[in-house]
């Protein structure tokens, strides 16, 4: 770890703090009644998209999930038009076609964010495919969650993947529930990246709260992908601190549960190795988090006077 | 699958023949060769697979086999396993990784066996493909081409999961367009339009038809979507059809001419984008219109076109509209239960000379 620069370690907190200050801000914004819709914040899986969009190049792929604000911000995307997007306005990254559930920014590398569980997965497969027919060292990075190993888009791409030795990398973020469904009540193994064995490709497991850690993890499967050495399932051990939604009621766990988990917060745990490896002081950090607010009060604004799609755009972008 | 496989192409040459002159497109000395609608899609895969690198190909079974009714044939020695690609039966990942390897600027051609094997893919095709352009705002587009054979017909025997009609399961789905060819000049030339389509495009094709023949040019073409075709002009009543029904309105329209009745035939060889106006036209001229559909008859394409002749050429109209259409029930094995599944030659003759009793 100490290999790597300062600035890019400032860079990887900084983009964290971004999503917590983004997913804060989408949280407040929501129950004041701005936006409408829906918001399913990313809180407390900060250090897996950022450690893992961190390692890839921006013609790298990503394809996102109903849960990709964190994803969006980790792989570089622009915040205000992120928010410009969930408030619905033309501004925003899709027209305000596609709202909080498939913000999707094509200029920093992205496939889609397919709110259908598991549905990246064969998509992020065609355009590693794409590549490698292209002659091209792109790599393609699907997210699911641990719902998302359940459905028959994991074991389809999965294999597909294995079978053509793909330049993907599958990210499963365990964030232990499935909307309401812990995982263990899903899925009868305990580690998940224990599945990678039934397609004959390397199954990695890291922690999820540490964004080193993730980082490092990533970049060795990015690397294995780029060199022609084929698909990688790598899971992030994580947690959904946040319900589902924005307001969900959560009457399927215990505060207990939650506050223990708190304990583990990416972000004051990634501040700790800055501050005590020298990276930067608190003060820094501080000011960090001063300069992200600063923004997310910007990207409202931004959002909040940015025009609504006209109406008689209503039948634009469906068919190309 | 083999044994159904080589069942599929054998029955396949057993399916009632119609006179091949009952549809003629090719103007007299236009260079041309006679081919099988089979013949014609391979042609037409092959052509663009030359002119453009990006365009392969992608299904079970598509390789040496040349997929269950060897559409494919040839074609893998010719190109090679990179783009005539067999798959695992996988059909949801087969459309997944078409979209995938389409946003990335390939122009895939995907295959999926049977059209009733297409509701493992559904999520890709109307949740995916058919909404990433409006979802991204307009920063994607999926030019992919899903190709699937349908359709039943006497003497097929297939039953019920592999001899269904479902072009509207994909007709109702925006972002999707949908081409049902009935003959080997429409099906080479909608191919070509097809593939070049920057949007995902869902290419029907009826198992009886394969082995039809017709002519074909020797030169390039393509053929546009969002029009009819007119198979043939009449004055009195307009029959409105599609793939194999195609045949049987033209059949049909031959028997009825000695009768002194002058059908219209419209071919609605692309179901999605339909065109109105060709429809609407042709009533508002002949004041009579049936519509003949294989699919299930509830909520089926003929109520759709019924539909657009109401707003259309209501005050045009001279008869009620009149529909034939497939059963509403799973398509059963005995040929004494199959049998009459389907609209025939005699329930158009039949409808037509109904509606001229008005």
């Amino acid at each position: 770890m100490t290999t790597l620069s300062n600035d890019l370690k400032l860079e990887m907190y900084r983009r964290m703090v971004r999503i917590r200050e983004f997913e804060l801000t989408a949280m407040d914004v929501f129950k004041r009644g701005l936006i409408k819709g829906t918001v399913h914040p990313y809180i407390g899986e900060e250090a897996s998209g950022v450690g893992v969009c961190m390692a890839l190049r921006s013609d790298d792929l990503i394809a996102g999930t109903h849960r990709s604000h964190g994803h969006n911000i980790a792989k570089g995307a622009d915040p205000a038009r992120m928010m410009a997007e969930i408030f619905g306005k033309e501004a925003g990254y899709c027209r305000g076609r596609g709202g909080s559930m498939h913000i999707t920014a094509f200029e920093t590398g992205s496939l889609g964010a397919l709110a259908v569980v598991g549905s990246g997965l064969p998509i992020a497969v065609g355009a590693a495919l794409g590549f490698l027919m292209q002659g091209k060292d792109s790599v393609a990075v699907p997210f699911t969650g641990d719902g998302g190993t359940s459905t028959g888009n994991f074991h389809e791409a999965l294999n597909m993947a294995a079978i053509w030795k793909l330049p993907v990398v599958f990210v499963v973020e365990n964030n232990k529930y499935a909307v309401s469904t812990y995982y263990r009540d899903a899925v009868s193994i305990e580690d998940l990246s224990a599945r990678a064995a039934g397609y004959g490709i390397p199954g990695v497991r890291v922690d999820g709260f540490d964004v080193l850690k993730v980082y490092a993890a990533a970049g060795e499967a990015v690397e294995r992908a780029r060199s022609g050495g084929g698909p990688t399932l790598l899971v992030t051990e994580c947690y959904r601190i946040e319900g589902h939604y924005a307001g969900e009621p959560e009457v399927y766990r215990d505060r207990a549960e939650v506050n223990e988990q708190r304990q583990y917060d990416p972000i004051r745990r990634f501040a700790a190795v800055l501050t005590q490896d020298g990276t930067a002081t608190a003060e820094q950090l501080e000011a960090i988090h001063q300069e992200i607010q600063a923004e997310m009060s910007a990207a409202v604004e931004f959002a909040q006077n940015a025009p609504m799609p006209d109406p008689s755009t209503a039948l634009d972008y469906i068919y190309a | 699958m083999t044994n159904l496989t080589r069942d599929a192409v054998s029955l396949g040459a057993k399916a009632p023949v119609m006179p091949p002159d009952l549809i003629v497109q090719i103007p007299a000395g236009v260079p041309a060769k006679e081919m099988t609608m089979a013949e014609a899609i391979r042609e037409a895969l092959a052509e663009e697979m030359e002119r453009d690198p990006r365009v392969f190909l992608l299904g079970e079974d598509i390789g040496k086999h040349g997929g269950a009714f060897g559409v494919t044939r040839t074609l893998f020695d010719r190109f090679g396993a990179e783009r005539v690609r067999n798959t695992p039966i996988s059909e949801n990942t087969i459309i997944g990784a078409a979209t995938g390897a389409a946003l990335v600027g390939m122009r895939p051609v995907a295959e999926i066996m049977f059209v009733d094997f297409s509701g493992l893919a559904m999520d890709q095709i109307a949740n995916q493909a058919a909404k990433l352009r409006l979802m991204t705002g307009g920063q994607a587009k999926v030019p992919w081409v899903l190709r699937m054979p349908q359709g039943g017909g006497a003497g097929k025997s297939t039953a019920a999961q592999h001899s269904q009609s479902l072009e509207v399961w994909y007709a109702h789905i925006p972002g999707l367009k949908v081409a049902l060819p009935s003959t080997p000049y429409d099906a080479k030339g909608l191919m070509k339009t097809a593939i070049r389509d920057d949007n995902p495009v869902i290419f029907l094709e009826h198992k009886l038809l394969y082995s039809f023949r017709g002519l074909v040019p020797e030169q390039d073409y393509s053929l546009p979507f969002g029009k009819c075709d007119i198979k043939r002009l009449g004055s009195d009543v307009t029959i409105i059809a599609s793939g194999y029904m195609v045949w049987h309105a033209m059949l049909a329209a031959r028997t009825l001419e000695q009768e002194g009745i002058s059908v219209e035939v419209v071919d609605v060889r692309t179901v999605s984008p339909l065109d109105e106006e060709t429809i609407g036209a042709s009533v508002r001229k002949t004041g009579r219109a049936l519509v003949v559909a294989e699919a299930c008859r509830s909520y089926g394409p003929t109520g759709e076109w019924a539909m657009v002749v109401m707003e259309q050429a209501f005050d045009y109209l001279k008869a009620p509209i009149r529909r034939l259409a497939g059963r509403f029930s799973p398509v059963p094995f005995a040929d004494s239960l199959e049998n009459g599944m389907w609209p025939d030659t005699e329930d158009v003759i039949a409808a037509a000379r109904d509606l001229m009793q008005y």
